[in-house]
This record gives C-alpha cells, structure tokens and sequence, in this order.
C-alpha cells in the first residue's frame, strides 16, 4: 500500500464509518475493512478501477465528483477522505463543504506545489514544474488547481476549516526535522485532518 | 432443437412443477388456496445447500432464464446471456433457480388456470398480486427445494425489485442482493405508461371484461398495442435512431397508413409475436404489480428505514440510455442503502440499448456482473475461482 494511505490509516478510529472520494482501485479501503473493521464506501468514476474494487469486495459507488455528494445525507459518515485528487477538481471549494457536510471529519492529501524543486524548475527553469509527486506534463494532466500548503491554509481559514492534524513528509513518505521547520519549502505531500468549524 | 449446443449454454433444460396445497395470504386480503409454481434448475445444488442462485424474471419473462427446450425452435432462455457456464451467473459454482411467477400465464398458476371453485379459468378473477406475494411464494419454493438461504437473489427490472424485497422481506435468507436496471418505485410517468397500455386492452371490444376465454377470442389488438408501447418504453431514443433511423421499407413514402418506416414494421411484429404467447389479464396483473412496488411505503415512505432490516449485500447496476428506470432511479435506491448502512456497490454501464440492456451481453456489464458473482462463489466454496 501507498506510504501515504498508511499515515492515513492510523488516523482512522476502528470501526467507524468512511467515504473515500476517488477511491482507486479500493487499497485504502480493503486495509481498513480488515483491519480496523471499518465500513466504508469509494466513489470512483474509472471503469477499470471499479472493476477492481468489486473484485476486491470493496462497496465502490460510480459516481463522478464534480457532480459532488448529493447522494450523501449530512454525517453519514465519520470521515470523508480524498487522496491526491483535490488539485484534479474543478469545484475545490465546495468539494471541500461536501467533504465536511457529509462527513465529520475530512482528510485531505495533495502534492504541495512550493516545493523546492518545483520552485527551482518554474524561478530558474521558467518551465511548469515535472516532480515526483507531479509527474504529469502542463498539456496532458489530470491536475486543473495546483496549490502550496499556504495556500491550502489559507484557504481554511477563509472556509473557517478546522486543521486538527497535519503532515507533511517527501516522496519517501519520511518526516524529518527539515520538514518540519519548513514544510512549505521542502515538502512534497501534505497529509491533512480537518473539522468543522 | 440444435444437435448441439454451445459450450457456454446449459444445454437442454426441462421445466418441473410444484403444486403448493398450503394457502398463501395475499396483499390484496384475498388467498390463493392452491396454487402451482413451474420452474427450472441449472447447475448442481451442493451438500451445504449454500450455492442456491434465484433468478426474479421481469414483467413478460418466465422460468425458462437459460438453456434450451426439446422439440422447440432453437431459441434459448431470456438470460442465456448471463446463466451458464462460465458466465456471470455461473453454473459450475451455482445451482440457478428460476420459477413463472403467480399471476403469469406461462405455466404457473394465473389468469388462464382453472380456479378450483368453479372449474373455469380465473380471468379477471384472478387476484392482483404483488411483488411481496411473488418473494412470499418464491420462499415457499424453496423451501420445498430445502434452500434456507439464497447465495444471491438476482433480477433486472421488476426482477430487480423482487431482490430487493427479498433483502427487506426476508433478510436472513440471503446472502446478496443484485437488482439490475431497476427502481425503487414507479413515477408518475411510469404509471402513466402502464395506464395507456392497461387502457388498450381493456378497451379492446374482444376483451369481453377479462372473460374472452369463454367467446374462444384474444384482445388481440389490445395486448398489441400494449406490447408496442411497452417495447418504446424498452429502447432508447438512440438506439432506435441507430437500428431503424427513417427508413422506409419501400424506399419511398406512399401516403398511407400502412407499416411504412422500418421502426412501425418492427414495433407491429413485436406486438403481434407477443400475443401469440401472452395472456392479456396476466399483462393487466404484471403492470399493476409494478405500480403497487414500492417497498419504502411501509415505513413511513422512507426507503432507508425499509433497509434498516436488511442483511444482504448489495449489487446494484443502471445503463446509461435506460429512461425506463433510469441511473438517477438506481442512485436512488443505493443513497437509501448507504443511509441504512447496507453494504452495496453501484455500477452505471454506458450503453445506447436503453432498458432491455439489462438482457444483453454488454462487455462491460458482463465483465462487472460477473466480478461480482466470482466473490459470491468465493464466499460459498473458497477454492473457487
């Protein structure tokens, strides 16, 4: 499994109820089915990756997140998770209200695009950053809002989004002191818990 | 009857009969003293009796899901597509149930069976039936077959809404529900449908109020028109745009009112073959029985809280061009599973054939239908594949 959905897990209370926005081929989710007993649903709209899930034994919902969650009644569930699929959404700000309204708490992962080397390849290179965490090019990519851990902030606080926890750690998925003083610069994914105002 | 048939068939099948003599309480307040269920089995029931597969046929279907029948032009079941070996409903890890439903006119007890206290055939006295009646006679038949619990319980369309009052009705006798292309309950428009056809056959001159048996007469144009208006309701308006378009079947317009576009010859033939084997008050009962579904009505019109009780898990699956029941009707019916914490998955197949995809060998739904069925196998038997 993903270094990053590992972090997640431990995040995650046994036996609680999950929504996973964009769940892929249902890795997450099986980890935590057997596990830590919890019951939960993926939304995913990749015919492959639903094939997956129901091989799996996974619950996978097809549904496309732009539509957002309708479907889903306020507190249906403990926590809404949507790993590195924020900056490949066209409607960021009210995916983030869905997240919160049908779930208590929200986990968020995203590639921080203020790390170094993507600052060193657009200041020096003049070029759109190619890295790790964002391996697409500018004309063939999924990603349509690239954002920093500042701005990701900011923004919860304008939205008044509680940050009940956060990690930020490099492409291996370690933290380290470095990062911890300077996430925004040397950080290249960013693992968020959020609450309700 | 072909010399042979194909490799993912299950071949020549033969219908049984079981005669129930224990009465069964109707929805409508009435019983049915006695009553017979036709239905056929495919594949081997195992000595756990725990590989036991229920097919809910849909409103013109019948017992005859898959296989071939002797002496009979060579036509398979209506789900030969999906029963067999090797196929999604795999009969080499399932034993496949599939009975006529009460009130149908294909060999188990309806409108055209005697009704034992005058010896003459119900017609229009045979008693309205619902689809909770159907899942209450179906539990009687297997119980005959010793099935305690269903492995899964399977339909499209008002197939489909059978499996789901399984899941609500008998919860513990079933391990997963699969409701293919279907609704939680009619609409409006739905009804509406129902209504005009309902309305050509019981204002067919021959319909004699139900009693035609006895003038040795069929509302024959009555049942057609039904069928043809039925059959629009079946296929989209993009899928009729690419089987027929406009053509004419003469090359030219003749300004007449005979059968001049192919779309007008192709409806009259469907109508016409469907009166040679159907029966117009088994039409009248079926639709009525898919307007009367609607489960959540019992609890208060809230779908969740007819959920609550379920324990199976659920498949639910919708086609794209399907304005019958459409996607938005299976979301439905999976936002209602979600609030009532049953497990489900839910799969929209894009497809052009409209509602009767649910009937077709779409790779894409096959290849889903059948993921799904595998870990249903893997659940019974786990050295299945």
């Amino acid at each position: 499994m993903r270094p990053d959905l590992n972090i997640i897990s431990e995040w995650i209370r046994a036996g609680s109820r999950v929504l996973d926005l964009g769940c892929g081929d249902g890795a997450l989710l099986a980890h935590l089915r057997d596990d830590q007993q919890v019951n939960g649903y993926g939304l995913e709209i990749d015919a492959d990756n639903i094939l997956k899930c129901i091989q799996a034994g996974i619950n996978v919902i097809h549904t496309d997140l732009e539509a957002g969650l309708s479907d889903f009644d306020d507190d249906t569930f403990d926590y809404v998770i949507m790993t590195q699929t924020l900056q490949a959404v066209q409607h960021t700000e009210r995916l983030l209200d869905e997240m919160l309204r049908v779930g208590r708490e929200g986990i968020v992962t995203f590639p921080n695009f203020a790390y170094w080397k993507c600052r060193v390849q657009l200041a020096l290179g003049g070029l759109m950053p190619v890295v790790k965490t964002l391996p697409h090019t500018w004309y063939d990519t999924p990603n349509v809002h690239l954002f920093t851990i500042r701005d990701f902030e900011a923004l919860c606080r304008h939205k008044r989004i509680h940050v009940l926890q956060r990690i930020v750690v490099d492409y291996a998925h370690r933290s380290s002191l470095g990062l911890r003083v300077l996430p925004n610069l040397l950080g290249e994914l960013a693992l968020y818990r959020l609450g309700r105002a | 009857m072909p010399d042979r048939f194909p490799p993912d068939s299950v071949g020549l099948v033969t219908p049984r009969t079981l005669h129930f003599d224990q009465p069964l309480g109707l929805d409508c307040g009435r019983t049915l003293t006695t009553y017979e269920l036709i239905y056929e089995t495919y594949g081997t029931l195992n000595a756990a009796r725990s590989n036991a597969v229920l097919i809910c046929h849909a409103l013109s279907g019948d017992h005859h899901a898959a296989g071939y029948h002797a002496g009979e032009q060579p036509k398979p079941g209506w789900w030969e597509s999906a029963i067999g070996p090797g196929k999604p409903i795999d009969t080499r890890h399932f034993f496949v149930v599939c009975c006529n439903n009460l009130g149908s006119c294909r060999g188990s007890t309806g409108p055209t069976s005697p009704n034992p206290d005058t010896g003459k055939p119900y017609g229009p006295d045979f008693p309205i039936i619902t689809v909770r009646d159907w899942v209450r006679s179906q539990a009687r038949l297997a119980d005959s077959l010793g099935i305690t619990t269903w492995a899964a319980v399977i339909g499209g369309s008002l197939g489909g809404m059978q499996a789901l009052q399984w899941a609500i009705d008998f919860p513990d006798r079933l391990g997963h529900a699969v409701a293919i292309a279907a609704a939680p309950k009619l609409s409006a428009q739905n009804i509406a449908f129902n209504e005009v056809a309902r309305q050509a056959i019981l204002s067919d001159p021959d319909f004699h109020e139900g009693h035609y048996y006895e003038h040795g007469i069929v509302p024959h144009r009555g049942l057609m028109l039904a069928r043809m208006l039925g059959h629009i309701t079946y296929l989209s308006d993009e899928g009729m745009r690419t089987k027929f378009g406009r053509e004419l079947r003469e090359g030219k317009l003749n300004f007449n009112f005979d059968s001049e576009f192919q779309v007008e010859s192709y409806l009259r033939h469907q109508g016409h073959a469907f009166v040679e084997r159907f029966d117009a008050n088994t039409y009248l009962l079926m639709t009525k029985a898919l307007d009367y579904f609607d489960p959540a009505a019992d609890f208060n019109h809230d779908l969740a809280a007819a959920f609550q009780r379920a324990q199976a898990r659920f498949l639910v699956i919708s086609f794209t061009s399907d304005w019958r029941f459409s996607p938005a009707r299976s979301r439905e019916i999976v936002k209602a599973l979600i609030a009532a914490r049953c497990e489900v998955s839910y799969v929209e197949i894009k497809s052009e054939y409209g509602h009767d995809t649910f009937l077709m060998p779409i790779p894409r739904y096959i290849e889903m239908f059948k993921a799904y069925l595998e870990r249903v196998a893997r659940e019974i038997t786990p050295d299945a594949t």
